[in-house]
């Protein structure tokens, strides 16, 4: 059968058409150029094609020795005992080592933001194990073949626990992390919904009670994860290591390790890709380090698959209710959200992800929302980024959206062309205060219905309904935060370097780093384009930290934006100084001078010209024919600060066949129709937007990283963690809208989006192929078993008890509130008034502060103390509750309402943050 | 552990060995006799990346032992190009198809593809996209690797550069 819908579009439209410039030009978009929005070959690939590629399993050093870790069976317990006697005697084993040969180093495993952790995390396990797979005692060996021998030696002795393993277990189970209250990594947002948008929420003619279920993900990069560490000196260290950052990863250990970063290099030269699993180093990697330092020998660690796949930090594993009320229209009237995510027993970041909450409707005309979101710690692997990290608002939304057209009787698409945020809608601001100036997902959508023709679909899918054969149209659009810069310390702008070398070629140092991303080759084609020479005469470098600045590489759909307005700029500068020399050696104005094919040709006078080489020539060596105060040599860089923010759109198709013997999904066609600005090589936008596709059906039909009720993990290899293969995956067009960004070059970020947009593409094709039957419930990943029982109308209820207090706490909640009991009083002050040492849960971290409390009868004051100053307030006193407000103009303007209770020398309460929601606070009194 | 002497002929060259009877011929390739760009994925035979020619047939070198190759001929991705740099044509296909993009899936491809079209044959697009089903790609969603594998088949008759081994 042939796909259904029109002849596929061009597989690979040009970017460059001018009929896509896709409303508002009004900012900086650069047209194509001799290189810039151009296909070019890739000037990574020859080296990667003929094996010459350096990764870090490549990398041998004399000396080096290889380890192996012991690592814990069971998912929770004490450990009683190690004994390494037995493992230390194998022949070729140099060392054993513990956690208590380590602990003369002060560790601090700081998150991607840099933040201590909230719970005590060390590379080897401490005493006790929280997970299957925690790295337990190390081997140092001649090869990895005796290390391995030697790491099944170690004998440990454990008092196992019962182990908290799902979300459902750690809202009601044991507590993970001795000491804690409850197992609530993180939390923001009210627990309760408030009145008036319960209200709303209650009032409105169509209610829809959505819930997602995504399963936990291996971001499963092909590399596995790898370090080799060499101690050079007193305390210089090399380490190579598969990272998204080389930059990154030497400001992280420099901080972990309390090690001066001068004297750290971090080479990282081909990896083997990242997906968020490679931010930074975590447990293994931290031990591997400071055994290099122990037994001052290089050492080599590469994890196996099996490792990486039950012991790497994992990604998602979301449950989510969302309540969506519309009018009888299908307009959008008000929404809730309550969102936990599972963060494992060590997570790179106490992760409560407060990203879904904000860009969940930010693209279209909702005018209330309210959330409640947690992260939960369970005796699993740590929580990781994965491509996409916020996801689940897209995927909930774009699911739930087709749920209510179902329910209201209106079109898919009708309800999106009712409720999307147009151009001509912008500038505006939404519900949860995200500035929006020029997204595009309405346009998007328009661009993608143009080329394909959904009536005829319907007719055709009608027709084979009476065959017995069941087709979907599935649709789906979203925005994307990209190039983001300036609200974490690590996300900042991005460094170019260039030069025009003594021999007229030119070489760049970028901060940027490829895990497969082609930066070498999209900043080259800048550089080519911008200053007038050959593709092939531009080399750019990057992978070493003792090269180019700082930046966190590949984190958040970023390098082509930032990167590529600073290989601009920094063109840019090269350019003018190139034409100020070449205008005083030919005696003209520069502005005659253009730049083209390595030649410096003057307007109007053929006979003037220069090669570039012969102007770099005078540029190094002749300083006497330089023009007054020009500094020697052809050079330039820039830091490039982008816009804070920069959105990407799109719009996506596809159309599925379920076989409803088999409940089988076979994807007939794919069309993406995205706008990410000027697209500097449509191949390497292209190549992102198909790994990330490809990722998204891996998740709805494929991926799944289980456990069993003890914590043991299901999926331990590729047979039973399955990867989508070339024969999963269809070929997908390619529609481009390009709508130039505001940032320098006019790009937008393109390397997340197809991994989050996918997902409901795909889940809402099959749920609209399965309508016959009922609605498929998204708990992903939609095997043909599940298929099945929506074909067969049977209940296959994977419904455990502990999944109860979600839907509870996501209905419109009446709130019994207690009277306080208030006892009276000559003690009041006794009780409250002095210093109280006070921390607030942020998703930065936990903000350390004092508080400082008066009381007189009912009225409170008194001041909180941080180090970044001092502030005073007055509030009220009820009984043991205080209450009062700040308001901070930064880094916004904002009220923090304040809402304690103190129980004798314990403090707690909330912190209300405005749009942010709520914040735990907790204290003692001062000593 | 018993120790074996074993002999090949890599990418052209005679290459001697003393190994453990354990030691698999990819750890071999690479650690032995230097051809790091053998890529160990998985270790279990199921990801592709290590994929060698040993006596013209594409073989998991991660489930062979190395004395199960003494006496073979091996070819690894080093040894596909001329001796002169020109791309073999299945490396130039993928090159010019952007068939990669991290590139650590990709010797693994490139020698299932060569060892398919070794000699001038035109496998069917169907075997060839069989084979490659064998072959796990975390980044590309594999458009570039159907594409360089569409146009290595018997149905395109579109002329493309590179060289035969």
């Amino acid at each position: 059968m042939s796909a259904p819908g029109n002849p596929p579009a061009q597989r690979t439209s040009a970017t460059t058409d001018s009929e896509q410039q896709n409303g508002a030009t009004k900012a900086a978009g650069i047209t194509a150029g001799r290189y810039i929005g151009q296909r070019t070959p890739r000037k990574e690939d020859p080296r990667l094609l003929t094996g010459r590629g350096q990764f870090v399993d490549d990398i041998s050093l004399p000396g080096m020795l290889h380890i192996a870790f012991a690592r814990s069976p069971i998912a929770r317990g004490a450990i009683v005992s190690i004994n390494i006697e037995v493992a230390r005697d194998v022949p070729g084993v140099h060392a054993i080592y513990t956690q208590e040969d380590l602990a003369s180093f002060k560790v601090d495993m700081i998150s991607f933001f840099l933040v201590s952790p909230d719970i005590k995390t060390t590379p080897l396990a401490d005493g006790r194990v929280a997970y299957v797979g925690e790295p337990v005692a190390m081997v140092i060996a001649d090869n990895r073949y005796i290390a391995e021998d030697a790491a099944s030696l170690v004998e440990v002795e454990y008092a196992e626990e019962d182990p908290v393993v799902s979300i459902g277990d750690a809202r009601t189970g044991p507590i993970v992390h001795p000491g804690t209250e409850d197992n609530i990594a993180s939390q923001m947002g009210e627990e309760e919904i408030e009145e008036e948008l319960a209200a709303a929420l209650k009032s409105a003619p169509h209610l829809i009670t959505h819930k997602v279920v995504h399963q936990r993900i291996s971001q499963s990069p092909m590399e596995t994860r790898g370090v080799v560490v060499t101690r050079e000196g007193a305390q210089e260290l090399t380490l190579y290591i598969t990272c998204q950052s080389p930059h990154l990863v030497a400001r992280w250990v420099s901080l972990a390790l309390g090690l001066p970063q001068t004297a750290i290099r971090v080479i990282a030269k081909d990896v083997g890709g990242g997906f968020g699993l490679k931010n930074h180093p975590w447990k293994e990697e931290t031990a591997v380090i400071l055994a290099a330092l122990l037994f001052d020998r290089p050492l080599k660690w590469i994890e196996d698959r099996y490792e990486n796949l039950t012991a790497s930090c994992q990604a998602r594993e979301q449950e989510m209710v969302l309540q969506v009320a519309f009018d009888n229209d299908g307009r959008l009237l008000a929404s809730h959200g309550d969102y936990s995510v599972n963060n494992g027993a060590f997570p790179q970041l106490s992760e409560s992800n407060i990203a879904v909450h904000m860009f969940l409707w930010a693209a279209h005309k909702m005018p209330a929302y309210g959330f409640l979101t947690r992260g939960w710690y369970s005796n699993t692997p740590g929580y990781a980024a994965y491509r996409g990290p916020w996801g689940m608002e897209t995927l909930i939304r774009e699911t739930a959206l087709d749920v209510a057209a179902r329910r209201i009787g209106i079109d898919p698409i009708e309800i999106r062309r009712r409720n999307l945020l147009r151009l001509e809608d912008q500038p505006t601001e939404s519900c949860m205060q995200v500035q929006l100036e020029d997204i595009t997902p309405a346009e998007c959508l328009d661009k993608l219905l143009a080329n394909f023709d959904v009536a005829e679909f319907r007719t055709e899918q009608e027709a084979q309904r009476k065959e017995k054969r069941y087709l979907g149209l599935g649709i789906a659009t979203y925005i994307e935060p990209t190039g983001g810069a300036g609200s974490i310390p690590t996300m900042t702008g991005e460094l170019a370097q260039v030069r025009i070398e003594p021999t007229g070629k030119v070489t760049a140092t970028m901060s940027t780093h490829s895990q497969g991303h082609g930066t070498a080759t999209t900043m080259a084609q800048i550089f080519a384009d911008r200053l007038g020479v050959s593709y092939e005469d531009v080399t750019v470098f990057e992978g070493d930290s003792s090269r180019g600045g700082f930046s966190p590489g590949a984190a958040g759909s970023r390098q082509g934006v930032i990167a590529g307005g600073a290989a601009i700029m920094a063109a840019d500068l090269l350019a003018a100084r190139v034409k100020q020399l070449a205008a005083h050696v030919m005696d003209v104005t520069p502005e005659l001078i253009t730049m083209d094919d390595g030649m410096l040709r003057v307007e109007g006078n053929a006979e003037k010209s220069r090669s570039l080489a012969e102007i770099a020539n005078i540029a190094y060596g002749e300083p006497d024919r330089l023009p007054a105060g020009f500094e020697s040599g052809l050079e330039a860089q820039y830091r490039y600060q982008p816009p804070p923010m920069t959105f990407s759109s799109a719009a996506n198709a596809c159309i599925v066949e379920v076989d409803a013997g088999t409940g089988f999904v076979k994807i007939l066609r794919w069309i993406s129709s995205e706008d990410c600005g000027t697209a500097i090589n449509p191949s390497v936008v292209e190549g992102q937007i198909s790994g990330g596709l490809a990722q998204a059906i891996g998740m709805v039909l494929m991926e799944k990283v289980g456990f069993d009720e003890r914590g043991n993990p299901t999926a331990a290899t590729y047979k039973d963690y399955h990867l989508p293969a070339i024969s999963d995956i269809p070929d997908f067009e390619f529609l481009h809208a390009s709508t130039p960004s505001q940032s320098v070059g006019g790009m937008r970020g393109v390397g997340e989006g197809g991994a989050i947009i996918g997902v409901p593409t795909l889940v809402n094709a099959i749920a609209d192929a399965l309508v016959p039957f009922g609605e498929v419930p998204v708990e992903l990943p939609l095997t043909p078993t599940k298929l099945l029982s929506v074909i067969e109308g049977r209940d296959l209820g994977e419904k455990p008890a502990g999944e109860q207090p979600v839907i509870a706490a996501s209905q419109p909640v009446r709130v019994e509130v207690t009277p306080a009991v208030i006892t009276t009083d000559e003690s009041t002050a006794a009780r409250i008034d002095g210093d109280w040492n006070m921390a607030l849960s942020t998703p930065m971290g936990a903000q350390e502060m004092t508080g400082h409390f008066e009381t007189s009868g009912e009225a409170l004051s008194g001041y909180l103390s941080s180090p970044e100053g001092q502030m005073a307030f007055t509030g009220t006193v009820t009984g043991n509750k205080l209450q009062f407000d700040l308001r901070v103009v930064k880094p916004m303007k904002i009220t923090l309402k304040y809402n304690l209770e103190v129980n004798g020398d314990r403090i707690a309460g909330k912190c209300k943050m405005g749009i942010m929601g709520s914040m735990k606070v907790s204290g003692q009194r001062a000593p | 552990m018993s120790t074996h002497n074993i002999e090949m002929t890599i990418n052209g060259r005679r290459h001697t060995g003393a190994v453990e009877a354990r030691v698999s011929l990819a750890d071999f390739l690479r650690d032995g006799a230097g051809y790091t760009g053998v890529h160990l994925g998985c270790e279990h035979g199921v990801c592709g990346a290590c994929t060698v020619i040993v006596d013209g047939r594409a073989v998991r070198s991660c489930l062979m032992l190395a004395v199960q190759a003494d006496s073979s001929t091996i070819t690894t991705v080093e040894g596909l190009a001329a001796p002169d740099g020109t791309l073999h044509t299945v490396q130039q296909t993928m090159m010019d198809e952007h068939g990669l993009q991290c590139g650590f899936c990709t010797p693994g491809i490139v020698m299932t593809m060569a060892a398919l079209t070794a000699g001038g044959k035109k496998p069917t697009e169907a075997q060839l996209l069989g084979a490659l089903s064998g072959h796990l790609c975390r980044c590309t969603g594999y458009q570039g690797i159907r594409r360089a594998a569409q146009r290595l088949t018997a149905t395109d008759s579109r002329e493309i550069r590179g060289g035969e081994e």
